[in-house]
């Protein structure tokens, strides 16, 4: 084979090569594998599912609230910055404009989720697993929601039973299919 | 020829509702308007003095400036801006407000269209941004903002409303403040993108899929949860806004467009959608975007923009210069369709007159709506109540207040939210000097 065949060769191989990938894709979009959406595939679903490992109690989130969290939130959850939600608020709403925090929502995997990508607000998606663990548990103990020793992790976080969680009515059922998610409910 | 016929015979001008409202016919044409004006006294004392001997003005005398790359509204126009919630940019979420007040038909400009961002408007290279949609599919794909312009694209006129939209409404006592801040977290614009539809046949959706997670690029990854019915509907990832592209603050390069729904739904910064069997209720969705009832109740999952309207000339910040001849105009939409109909009183809801509507009437749209009105000078209260095509009413103050409530205490802070959803009517007071207040009626 000459110096002047091997490229031509190459670029024959090239063309026969693009020519299959396009007859399998099409369209213009690209293949992408799950395992390589691993960075971005971080929400935390009511039954539990993408709840990573890790753990943590209320005595362990206590000091990590109080260095990532407590200069914007208030220390024990309340008092924040202004413009900043308390993490400590009332757990029945009986006024049309009653504050919500932590207590309003109706799963407690909310709480781990919105942590996990939105905070601390100017570092967000630093804290580690076993940190949103701890930090899930302190806010929920602030509460009064669980134990100072109850341990979250994948396992128990879902099944927390929230105060608020029976006050949602779908507002339009016809519209809506939903089927509530009652994890408390489920065997551990 | 035909026109000049119809001048000869001039319509009814005979008021078709309590305190001046006209026939709303008679904005065919503007000759028709003034001849019949002519025949009433009120229209008679609009003559004042006769106008000043014309001259020409300096820029009628000398060439101007040339045409810059990207051009501005006129220097007279500065005080046309959006009004900002967070103007010192601390650092925590801000608002920017549609001044409604100061515009007309129904195209909000890109400069002026309204927009939340909950931490900061990100710094978006549309050459390395991508979009994901993977879960409950047969194949993952990846998208750039390239490869996406390489499929169908529809062009839609769209509003997109804040639920929080209105918010002072729901305070005991009317606040005085302009359209801009009671309404301003409501526009209007053409969208053009790939319907959401046409991405999920290349993907290949798994039956068990009944929802879909949005999220964004933002540093919160601001996210929500779409039930599937809608996303097969006319959901659209969107990439220009009024024929050019999607606006920092609106989204850049790519957001998710539902139409007709909580502007929160419409992820902005679009960077991944998965497929997944339950709604992820995201902080968004959990919290902020549920509604309290006044029987201690949320109401959840609250997707869609209901029928509303408002008035927006004149409105709070406008003033009338003596009585005579006016055009009442507003803006009208339901997130459920097109604009059916809008009635509009000046007698704080004693009588009503159908308003004319500005065509075409879009689909989950601004309507503009028009009513010719000639003032006697008395105090007034102009309201506008619209119905859309689905048969759902803009519901009266009183019946909104029946079922979901008011503050206990006034709400001084206009920019506060102490709840959503507000679609009922507004009402703008006018006293014998043509001051206008927003009252409740």
């Amino acid at each position: 084979m000459s110096m002047r065949k091997l490229p031509l060769a190459l670029a024959f191989t090239l063309a026969f090569g693009a020519a299959a990938a396009v007859a399998q894709t099409p369209r213009p979009g690209q293949p992408i594998t799950e395992s390589d959406i691993t960075a971005w595939n971080i929400e935390a679903l009511p039954d539990g599912k993408g709840l990573p490992p890790g753990t943590g109690t209320a005595k362990l989130g206590a000091a990590i609230y109080l260095q990532k969290c407590a200069l914007c939130h208030g220390e024990n959850g309340v008092n924040p910055r202004p413009g900043y939600s308390p993490m400590v608020g009332p757990s029945k709403f009986d006024r049309i404009d009653t504050m919500k925090t932590v207590p309003y929502y109706k799963h407690a995997t909310t709480l781990f989720d919105v942590m996990r990508r939105s905070m601390p607000y100017p570092i967000p998606k630093t804290l580690t697993n076993d940190e949103l663990y701890a930090l899930s548990a302190y806010i929920l103990f602030l509460n009064k929601i669980v134990g100072e020793d109850e341990v979250m992790d994948a396992n128990s976080l879902p099944r927390v039973k929230m105060p608020n969680r029976d006050n949602f009515i779908v507002w339009d059922p016809n519209k809506i299919e939903y089927d509530p998610i009652r994890m408390d409910d489920a065997p551990r | 020829m035909r026109i000049r016929k119809r001048r000869n015979q001039p319509p009814p001008l005979e008021p078709v509702a309590g305190n001046g409202l006209l026939d709303r016919r008679a904005l065919l044409g503007r000759g028709i308007v003034l001849a019949g004006a002519m025949t009433t006294g009120a229209g008679a004392s609009l003559n004042s003095a006769a106008a000043e001997p014309l001259k020409n003005d300096q820029w009628s005398l000398e060439t101007g400036e040339v045409v810059p790359p990207l051009q501005t509204a006129s220097r007279f126009e500065k005080g046309v801006v959006r009004t900002l919630s967070n103007p010192n940019n601390e650092l925590r979420n801000s608002h920017a407000r549609t001044p409604h007040h100061l515009l007309q038909g129904t195209v909000t400009p890109n400069s002026l269209f309204f927009n939340i961002c909950h931490s900061g408007l990100p710094d978006i290279d549309p050459a390395q941004h991508k979009l994901v949609i993977h879960g409950l599919v047969k194949q993952p794909m990846v998208y750039t903002v390239e490869s996406l312009a390489r499929y169908p694209m529809v062009s839609r006129m769209h509003f997109i409303e804040c639920a929080g939209n209105s918010a002072p409404m729901f305070s005991s006592q009317p606040m005085q403040v302009t359209a801009q801040a009671l309404h301003g977290l409501a526009s209007n614009g053409e969208w053009t993108g790939v319907l959401l539809s046409t991405l999920l046949d290349d993907v290949g959706v798994d039956p068990t899929a009944k929802w879909i997670l949005a999220e964004g690029a933002d540093s919160l990854g601001l996210s929500r949860s779409v039930p599937m019915k809608l996303a097969l509907d006319d959901v659209m990832i969107a990439l220009y806004q009024n024929g050019e592209r999607v606006m920092p603050g609106n989204g850049y390069p790519m957001r998710l467009l539902v139409p007709g729904c909580q502007g929160n739904m419409n992820v902005k910064y679009l960077r991944r959608l998965k497929l997944i069997d339950q709604p992820a209720m995201t902080f968004f969705e959990s919290k902020t975007y549920s509604q309290i009832l006044p029987n201690g109740k949320s109401w959840l999952f609250h997707f869609t923009m209901e029928v509303k309207s408002f008035i927006t000339h004149p409105s709070f910040g406008h003033s009338l210069k003596g009585p005579g001849q006016y055009e009442i105009s507003g803006v009208a939409y339901s997130g459920n369709g097109r604009v059916a109909k809008v009635m509009v009183s000046a007698d704080g809801g004693k009588s009503w007159a159908e308003a004319a509507l500005q065509g075409p009437v879009n689909p989950k749209a601004f309507t503009r709506f028009r009513m010719p009105w000639r003032w006697d000078g008395q105090p007034v209260v102009l309201q506008s109540r619209a119905w859309d095509e689905a048969g759902n009413v803009q519901p009266l103050r009183a019946e909104f207040v029946a079922a979901r409530g008011q503050t206990e205490k006034p709400v001084t802070n206009p920019l506060a939210f102490p709840n959503q959803h507000y679609n009922s009517i507004t009402s703008w007071g006018i006293d014998s000097s043509g001051g206008i207040k927003h009252v409740y009626a």
